[in-house]
């Protein structure tokens, strides 16, 4: 698809050759993740992100499908069938925490995703397309996380989905009607878990199917790399296949240890303990926290406490809550520096780090007691979050003086070694 | 259109949120929030050890059949236990006449219905039963404790935050409220009908002291019935009935991680191998 010194499938015996010529699709794995994808030779760890979050998926799916099989979606009895997965399926305790705990892990690799793509400009020309839908999947995730954690009906459930649908009621007038018709009622109750078990089990098909979006798009431009030089000639780049199926791979394994000491030694370390008190809509919990992944938009909100221009202070936290990832759809025009890679970027490079160690902050700032001091902090964060996208990125991208970019791909990692700059497939016979 | 546009357009909108923000910080009341005793005087839990903590940790048969005593004689009379049944009690230890016997002998029945009018009833428990609570249902609850809901325990360990040495120091926890505090706070009290606890998020609990003394239980093994060995003891039964196959999940665990490291080595492997000589 991509580059013209690709690969091409060749079957090779006759099966695979009716094959080819009924349904092509061992051309089309081929060409997508197989030898005929000709990739940059210099991607480091962190391009291992995209294929993590893809296995993220496929556990959730798997074990999702699988909890589905034992979960009743009635309010009278969705927390005891949870117990019920716990206690009495078989390995069905393994199923529930490799699912909540998939949950986060898929939300970490995404994070990295995200931020690699931020650090190395993937998100510019020629991959908009790949960075917008990118941020189609990050809001569906979102929105599939959130109904996921109602599904136990515990008090963390109910009352979350009291808050998140309650930020519909900031919009003016139509605002309430609005959340009553998301819910099915005045409050969460068997309606809305009704529906919001059925649309938890769609969206996860539909974030497959803008996956495969997503990488038909990235196909056509190819990878980024961590130079953000454009792949000049057969010597910058290596098949996917084995050369980036085996990094991946051991990414992989890397990926799992870490996931299997969550879900074995520690299932419970990024759950809320309220989540394991059945739902009751007469007890307000003393501290109603979302899950951890969303901890930073949680402090966006929060962070608004004055009433502005007319407008509600509710509603300025709804809208900045909703910017703070809107403005994501944006970034491939705000951002007109040519230079993608932040390596090269002397100041952006630095910016990006401030801008890290800012959303980390505000993850620590949306589980915090309110304090004074907390709400500042909150504020300060909330508006560097704004100032860094949507001031201080178009401004540096008129006045940086980037650093000299190498000449090609194949001459930052060479260093002048004449034979390994050849082709693929010759150098390794010579 | 959108090239030229967006780089104008947004530093615009960012002014707008940061100046909605500088205005929240100038608009912030700047009075010192109002002191809280239960901010000063709250305790953290205290550093009680259990056998299954740790990745190779497991349960204490010993402990836990202990710990169910102390529940059975003590807890059990205002506190559920819905999700457990008696027939689990054989995995920590109890024989099949002992869990028989158990059931038989427990101090309310489990409820259903005359066979021949229909009528609700009640009948002696079979191993197959669930704890039945000491409440028909939560208006009688909180009819017999003072308009409190004892809350039902089969998750309690996991649903606290400190889980079961929150629940061991709450047990022993209960004290005469502090000189200090009486002098600093002077318009704290504790209402009719609660109870001082410095391990309580607000200091002062419906629940009544439940172990009062010690050797309030007898135990069978001779252990000595301190009211701290009794609190460590249930609250560890406790986790048993939140958690009942943890020691299931860490033994898993360890293969499962030991598997993953040997395979991620050999890919490790593998990767390198495969980019051998090729400079990336």
């Amino acid at each position: 698809m991509s580059f013209p010194w690709a690969a091409h499938y060749a079957p090779k015996n006759p099966f695979m050759r009716w094959m080819d010529e009924k349904l092509p699709l061992p051309r089309l794995v081929y060409n997508a993740v197989g030898a005929g994808y000709p990739v940059p030779r210099n991607l480091n760890y962190f391009w291992n992100f995209g294929v993590l979050a893809g296995a993220a998926l496929g556990i959730q799916i798997i074990t999702g499908v699988i909890l589905a099989m034992h979960y009743a979606a009635n309010g009278l009895v969705a927390f005891d069938s949870v117990e019920h997965i716990m206690r009495d399926v078989n390995s069905g305790w393994l199923i529930r925490y490799a699912h909540a705990n998939g949950a986060s892990f898929f939300f970490i690799v995404v994070y990295m995703h995200i931020f690699r793509g931020l650090y190395y400009g993937s998100y510019k020309a020629p991959r908009e397309m790949v960075w917008l839908l990118g941020v189609v999947i990050f809001l569906l995730m979102m929105a599939t996380a959130f109904m996921g954690y109602v599904l136990p009906w515990g008090q963390m459930s109910f009352w979350g989905a009291q808050v998140i649908t309650g930020f519909f009621s900031a919009i003016p007038v139509v605002g309430e009607p609005i959340r009553m018709w998301l819910l099915g009622g005045f409050a969460p109750d068997n309606d809305a878990l009704n529906r919001f078990f059925s649309l938890h089990y769609l969206l996860p098909f539909v974030i497959a199917a803008v996956i495969v979006l997503h990488i038909w798009a990235l196909h056509l431009p190819g990878s980024n790399n961590p130079t953000g030089v454009a792949v000049q000639g057969p010597e910058d780049t290596v098949p996917f296949h084995p050369y980036y199926t085996a990094k991946d791979g051991f990414g992989l394994g890397v990926f799992l240890i870490c996931f299997s000491l969550m879900v074995f030694f520690a299932p419970n370390a990024l759950g809320h303990p309220d989540n394991y008190i059945p739902a009751n809509p007469l007890s307000t919990p003393a501290h109603i926290v979302p899950e951890w992944y969303f901890l930073p938009f949680y402090a966006i909100l929060k962070s608004f406490t004055a009433n502005f221009l007319g407008v509600p202070a509710k509603l300025w936290g709804v809208m900045a809550m909703f910017g703070a990832i809107l403005l994501l759809f944006f970034l491939p025009w705000i951002d007109r520096s040519p230079i993608r890679s932040g390596n090269y970027r002397p100041i952006y490079k630095k910016l990006f780090w401030v801008l890290v160690v800012d959303v980390l902050l505000l993850g620590y700032l949306g589980q915090a007691e309110v304090t004074p001091t907390v709400v500042l902090l909150s504020q300060l964060c909330a508006g560097y979050y704004f100032a860094h996208f949507l001031i201080v990125i178009p401004i540096i991208a008129k006045f940086e003086t980037p650093l000299p970019l190498p000449n090609s791909i194949s001459e930052s990692v060479l260093h002048g070694e004449a034979a390994e700059a050849a082709p693929y497939g010759t150098a390794a016979t010579a | 259109m959108l090239r030229f546009f967006a780089p104008l357009i947004a530093p615009l909108v960012g002014a707008l949120f940061v100046c909605s923000l500088l205005w929240a910080i100038v608009m912030s009341p700047h009075a010192p929030a109002a002191h809280l005793a239960s901010e000063e005087f709250h305790l953290a839990p205290k550093a009680i050890h259990y056998s299954f903590e740790g990745p190779l940790g497991r349960y204490d048969n010993e402990q836990l059949q202990r710990g169910f005593q102390v529940y059975k004689e003590v807890c059990s009379a205002c506190h559920s236990m819905r999700l457990v049944a008696f027939r689990d009690l054989e995995e920590i230890g109890f024989t099949k006449p002992e869990v028989k016997a158990l059931a038989k002998g427990w101090a309310t029945e489990t409820p259903s219905l005359n066979p021949d009018t229909g009528e609700a009833a009640t009948r002696k428990s079979l191993p197959s039963d669930f704890f039945p609570g000491p409440y028909p249902n939560e208006i009688a609850a909180r009819a017999g404790n003072n308009n409190a809901l004892p809350p039902d325990m089969s998750l309690l360990a996991k649903a606290r935050e400190g889980g079961p040495a929150y629940i061991a120091s709450l047990v022993t926890g209960y004290a005469d409220v502090p000189a200090d505090l009486k002098k600093q706070f002077p318009d704290f009290n504790v209402p009719p009908g609660l109870h001082y606890n410095p391990y309580f998020a607000n200091l002062n609990i419906a629940m009544p002291p439940p172990l009062v003394s010690d050797g309030q239980v007898t135990y069978a093994d001779g252990t000595k019935a301190t009211r701290l060995q009794m609190a460590t003891d249930v609250s560890a039964f406790l986790m048993w009935a939140a958690e009942p196959k943890l020691e299931n999940r860490k033994r898993t665990g360890i293969a499962v991680v030991g598997y993953l490291i040997i395979a991620t080595l050999l890919a490790f492997a593998a990767y390198r191998n495969i980019w051998h000589g090729r400079k990336h």
